[in-house]
């Protein structure tokens, strides 16, 4: 049994309850535990850095010391936001590389007693932690119900492997980590070049149009390959892709239906585990048609009726759907796979 | 002191200082300076579209002491953090985090550009220091509200779908330490102040 500092993220008790549900079921056959940082508080996500840096941090610092002072045989905090993670991770090396911060940051944190050892803690994303310790080999050895022909499409998005300053992951750009661990599990993995391409982030609350064109290239690439779901380890993404899909649609009268789930439900699933007790049907956007496909009968879809009729700023305003941008994306060689 | 401010050729005031005080709102070493104008920056950028000025051309015009104009720009409300840009650079400047310092500096001179960015991140900070935990519910409903409304009707059936699958929480959770946290984000804002004021004085 391995054991890990672990700090959750506001998302998990709440919009990604699914990760965190899912997550709790599969630490036991893969002999993880994880170590809750008591009283944790918020990482601040991009919103506290931008109104004040120097507090931003401060923020950040504080859960970083924190996990300092609660070390307890590990020293290795693990995060399951990629947002989470990209925060702590960045803060701690910015504080090791800038004895500006530092100084600040543990003057602020002497306000309540508390200070932070630059790299006293290594912080890293619960993916890497599940291929990097735990393996793709004992993984495969837990799978009784391979997830054959069951089209999935890794989505990473952008804060596992970028900004990545201390270089953990093989690639910035096309990481082949999370094909892997879906190969492990039988999966059908959908050569996907948006792997980290960005959901939007905050876009869909400060810039709608602007989220729903990042929104819908995600989709629609998955849709082109005729993935039956996209597969993300970050809360943020699982919220844009899911909750804002059909508000997408609306803009630009579009009829997508590309479910997406955390990755640590497809592992559960592959364990064999009960649908329910991973959070499946609690995504908007119902994966109960894909997963029957291979035989996996989870809990009918509680669709929402969805007023008929025009909604969203385009049907709005009465003119014409918006065309969708962007760029066509690589096909990459198999040698590159 | 006042030597520092002059009118450029295009009229705009042109502040000298301004790189230094950049630099002192990111606190770690932006390396702003080093930028070679390459453009590889909105090149790689997802929201560059949605931009006034590609990231490159802000950069130009900070180092030109535009300060005005950089401030009032929506480039680094249209920034998306997915590090592109960053990982590309071949000068690794720290842009995103260039971002953030410049949001702060116009948010906090009231000239931010008109967009629902600024009032967002404030809702979410006064949730951060109400209870120390993001609210979910608390920040989309009243942002929503205020900012959103003709959203509503849409985003609806999202949203019971969201409640009755148990997504959304309506009882905020209060750190234990909520009087700790307060006192610390409190003196990093003393902190902060000190630091851009020191830029004045140079």
């Amino acid at each position: 049994m391995s054991s890990y500092l672990y700090y959750p993220g506001c998302s998990l008790s709440g919009s990604a309850r699914a990760y965190a549900e899912s997550l709790a079921a599969i630490l036991t056959p893969l002999g993880v535990e994880l170590k809750e940082i008591d009283d944790w508080n918020c990482c601040g996500a991009t919103e506290y850095l931008t109104l004040s840096p120097l507090r931003g941090y401060a923020l950040i610092g504080r859960n970083l010391a924190l996990a300092e002072s609660q070390r307890n045989g590990t020293s290795t905090l693990v995060a399951p936001c990629s947002a989470c993670y990209a925060n702590l991770a960045k803060t701690d090396r910015f504080v090791r590389d800038s004895a500006v911060l530092r100084e600040q940051l543990n003057g602020a944190l002497a306000a309540d007693g508390l200070q932070y050892t630059p790299g006293s803690i290594t912080v890293r994303h619960l993916l890497e932690v599940l291929i990097e310790d735990v393996g793709l080999d004992e993984v495969r050895r837990h799978v009784t119900r391979p997830l054959h022909g069951l089209r999935v499409a890794p989505y990473l998005g952008c804060l596992v492997s970028r900004p990545d300053y201390d270089d953990r992951w093989s690639r910035h750009e096309q990481p082949r980590e999370l094909d892997r661990l879906m190969a492990a599990l039988g999966a059908d993995v959908v050569d996907y070049p948006l792997r980290t391409a960005c959901c939007g982030g905050h876009m869909t609350q400060i810039s709608p149009n602007t989220g729903f064109e990042l929104i819908r290239r995600l989709v629609d690439a998955a849709d082109r390959r005729e993935a039956d779901l996209l597969v993300t380890v970050c809360p943020m993404c699982q919220m844009n892709i899911d909750a804002y899909q059909d508000e997408m649609n609306h803009h630009f009268r579009t009829d997508y239906h590309v479910p997406i789930l955390f990755f640590t439900q497809l592992i559960g699933l592959a364990f064999g585990l009960e649908p329910r007790a991973l959070g499946i049907g609690t995504e908007i956007v119902s994966a109960h048609r894909a997963l029957g496909r291979i035989g996996i009968e989870v809990p009918a879809a509680e669709e929402v009726a969805v007023p008929a009729g025009p909604a969203g700023p385009a049907a709005r305003e009465g003119r014409r759907a918006p065309r969708p941008q962007g760029l066509p994306m690589p096909h990459l060689d198999e040698d590159d796979r | 002191m006042a030597s520092a401010v002059r009118v450029s050729p295009l009229g705009a005031a042109v502040d000298h200082r301004f790189v230094d005080e950049i630099n002192a709102a990111t606190v770690s070493d932006s390396r702003l300076e080093m930028c070679i104008q390459c453009g590889t920056c909105g090149g790689s950028c997802p929201s560059a579209a949605d931009m006034e000025h590609t990231p490159r051309m802000l950069f130009a015009m900070a180092r030109a002491g535009f300060r005005d104009d950089v401030l009032r720009s929506n480039t680094p409300w249209m920034c998306v953090s997915c590090y592109f840009c960053s990982v590309r650079c071949p000068q690794e400047i720290h842009i995103p985090d260039l971002m953030y310092a410049i949001k702060s500096i116009a948010t906090r001179e009231g000239v931010a550009p008109a967009s629902t960015g600024a009032a967002f991140s404030h809702t979410f900070v006064d949730n951060i220091h109400r209870y120390g935990r993001s609210f979910e519910v608390g920040l989309v409903a009243r942002h929503y509200l205020r900012h959103y409304p003709f959203r509503l009707p849409g985003i609806a059936p999202m949203g019971i779908g969201m409640v009755t699958k148990g997504r959304m929480g309506f009882v905020p959770h209060r750190i234990r330490g909520i009087a700790g946290l307060r006192a610390i984000l409190a003196r990093a804002g003393e902190l902060e102040t000190a630091n851009s004021s020191q830029v004045g004085q140079a």
